[in-house]
């Protein structure tokens, strides 16, 4: 067993989660190697979103077990989680609206650069050094996404991708093993799609990571991702590479019906 | 990096406006050309500015609407008056002050981290209601305490005199509803300046520290900055306890400037906690500079208005009205942009501009705060009349 646990890098066992009578998500279960590009699809009301949110904690699973890099993590707060190394954005954007572009990247970098709170009332020298090394770690992330220029601007004032590609850069800066991403390429063009896909696979390769991502655009789930979950009902419909499960006639009847 | 020299150019800014206010007055005041009342007023200035930035710090950095401010100030107030009456008797002004403003500050905190474990559980509405519940507990606790010391120590009781069964030659300090007499009075206009410093100086340096930043994302969603690893809760309470701590010492400020300090609702209610929140809201929520014009114009004003008699506060109402809408009217906001750079051409009107547009659209809880403050005008220009004619009383005290 502890083999098996350890080749992969999230290890989520039979989860469940009723509201009330409906039961949302119903074992559950999926298994992430390191690297690895995987897309969890269904049709709306799957329980996508659900997974995403008992994989960060915001809801605890009725049953079942969830294994980061060998860390139960079942059970666990949003922040403890976050520290355990899962980062993730938002269906719907949640940025740091009122604060500048940098500072979403650098409240992000929160965890990994640390001064007390009397050497930041005070300014002291570690203040100093440690916010310019806060500055420049930020920027790098943000030169990844081509934010750079627009370093100084509210996070608001962005134009809707650039806002998406901010959280990816806030939830990167958070250094996690792991990144979710729920429907980054809703609401954009076919253009602004395609950036994505090339943004989404530059960010494992550069920085190494394992993307789970959550997606209705079938271009682009077909065009990056290595494997793919479908959702229906809150139930696994069907696993595995991503080209057979997208052959399979069990999935085109979910998506388009009889 | 341009972002932080504008930081800290719009800070130098604020602390400039301060130490100006300060170099003008005591101009005036050596020169005799300040008014007794003016003179009077000078100590209140102070408070009331420090008030309005700490509550700012809660109100529009960490984004609660707390309505219990007063309450702190009451402790810091109480706190540090039984220290002056019994350790601090007889000790020389400065180091007394400063320990009674180490006391303040550290009960204020105290009694902020021990409010501050249920009020933050709750959000928005609630919140502000249950601060404003332990604002009036506060005041209403003190008012009826009693305090005496003798050679055993310290004795408490919620009755009367009586019962705290004093020895021969202990002293009475703090006599339910009379309060703690024969006070110091040692508190100058200079100390209320340096106060006055110390918390822009805390507050602004905190904002632009990896904790203000952390408050901050906690006020603008909460969801993300859990994701992101912030434990919003920490923030929140540090931002609450840093605040009360900054009352406390407006308190401390508060009684070192009184003969007799007594907790009323003209002084330390909702009333007075109401009025600071107004200071803030006008000011510009989030906006440290508009805190402290903000309080000071308004602090002014009433007295400003006294030879119109009866319709002084009429007066003062459609003034408030006005700077509200000066404010935070967003064409209004607009048409100030479009006249500052007509007539500044960038320059000067580009520091200040986008921060009050900013602060404008700055929290979602401006427009809300900004209802509820207009449901609560009445009653803050109720109380600001008994608050000038309370000042009022105090100068006359004063000059006799």
């Amino acid at each position: 067993m502890a083999e098996t646990t350890e080749r992969y890098l999230l290890d989520v066992d039979n989860i469940s989660i009723a509201f009330g009578g409906l039961k949302a998500v119903d074992h559950f279960s999926v298994k992430i190697r390191k690297n690895e590009l995987y897309g969890l699809i269904g049709p709306n009301g799957a329980g996508k979103t659900t997974v995403f949110n008992l994989l960060t904690g915001v809801y605890k699973p009725d049953a079942g077990s969830i294994v980061l890099d060998g860390d139960n993590i079942t059970g666990k707060t949003t922040v403890e989680i976050n520290h355990a190394g899962i980062a993730r954005t938002f269906q719907n954007i949640r940025l740091f609206s009122n604060l500048s572009v940098l500072d979403n990247v650098k409240v992000g970098l929160h965890e990994h650069y640390k001064y007390s709170l009397v050497e930041g009332i005070l300014h002291l020298v570690k203040y100093r050094s440690t916010e310019n090394a806060m500055d420049e770690r930020a920027m790098e992330i943000l030169k990844v996404f081509e934010l750079d220029g627009y370093a100084d601007f509210k996070a608001s004032q962005l134009p809707y991708g650039k806002q998406r590609k901010l959280e990816i850069a806030r939830a990167l800066a958070t250094d996690p093993k792991l990144l979710l991403l729920d429907e980054p390429a809703a609401g954009m063009n076919p253009q602004e799609t395609v950036e994505l896909m090339d943004t989404i696979r530059f960010v494992r390769d550069k920085f190494d990571m394992t993307i789970l991502l959550i997606e209705h655009d079938m271009r682009l789930v077909s065009g990056i991702c290595d494997e793919l979950t479908v959702l229906n009902f809150g139930q696994v419909l069907c696993q595995g590479e991503t080209k057979e499960v997208l052959n399979n006639p069990e999935v085109i009847k979910a998506y388009l019906g009889d | 990096m341009s972002y932080r020299s504008k930081t800290f150019k719009s800070n130098m800014i604020t602390y400039g406006l301060v130490a100006v206010f300060y170099i003008i007055c005591e101009a005036m005041l050596k020169s005799g050309h300040m008014s007794s009342l003016m003179q009077g007023l000078l100590v209140p200035l102070c408070y009331y500015m420090v008030l309005a930035v700490s509550l700012n710090l809660v109100v529009g950095i960490s984004g609660e609407l707390s309505l219990g401010h007063a309450g702190f100030m009451c402790i810091g107030a109480f706190s540090s008056a039984v220290f002056a009456s019994t350790a601090g008797k007889g000790m020389a002004d400065v180091p007394e002050l400063i320990i009674a403003l180490i006391i303040g500050a550290a009960f204020a905190a105290l009694f902020g981290f021990l409010i501050g474990i249920p009020v933050l559980r709750l959000r928005g509405d609630y919140l502000a209601i249950a601060t404003l519940a332990f604002g009036e507990i506060i005041k209403n606790v003190i008012n009826a305490v009693y305090l005496g010391v003798d050679s055993h120590g310290m004795h408490v009781s919620l009755k009367d005199v009586k019962s705290l069964h004093l020895e021969d030659g202990g002293q009475v300090i703090i006599k339910g509803a009379q309060g703690i007499g024969k006070l110091p009075r040692n508190a100058t206009f200079t100390l209320g300046i340096i106060l006055v410093f110390l918390t822009l100086f805390i507050v602004l340096n905190l904002v632009n520290s990896r904790q203000g930043r952390a408050i901050m994302a906690a006020r603008d969603n909460r969801i993300a900055a859990e994701s992101v690893g912030l434990s919003v809760s920490r923030y929140k309470m540090t931002a609450f306890v840093i605040s009360a701590a900054l009352a406390g010492m407006a308190g401390v400020l508060y009684s070192h400037n009184l003969a007799n300090l007594q907790a009323t609702s003209k002084n330390f209610g909702y009333n007075q906690s109401i009025l600071i929140l107004v200071f803030v809201v006008l000011g510009g929520i989030g906006n440290m500079r508009g805190s402290l014009i903000a309080a000071f114009l308004l602090t002014l004003l009433p007295e400003k208005l006294r030879f119109l008699s009866n319709y002084r506060m009429l007066i003062y109402a459609v003034v408030l009205i006005a700077m509200m809408i000066v404010n935070s009217s967003p064409k209004i906001v607009a048409w100030r942009k479009v006249m500052a750079e007509k007539y500044f051409k960038r320059g000067k009107a580009g520091i200040d501009e986008p921060e009050a547009a900013a602060a404008a659209e700055h929290v979602p809880t401006v427009d809300e705060a900004a209802s509820e403050i207009t449901a609560d005008l009445a009653a803050a220009e109720k109380e600001a009349a008994r608050i000038d004619e309370h000042e009022a009383d105090n100068n006359a005290e004063k000059e006799d």
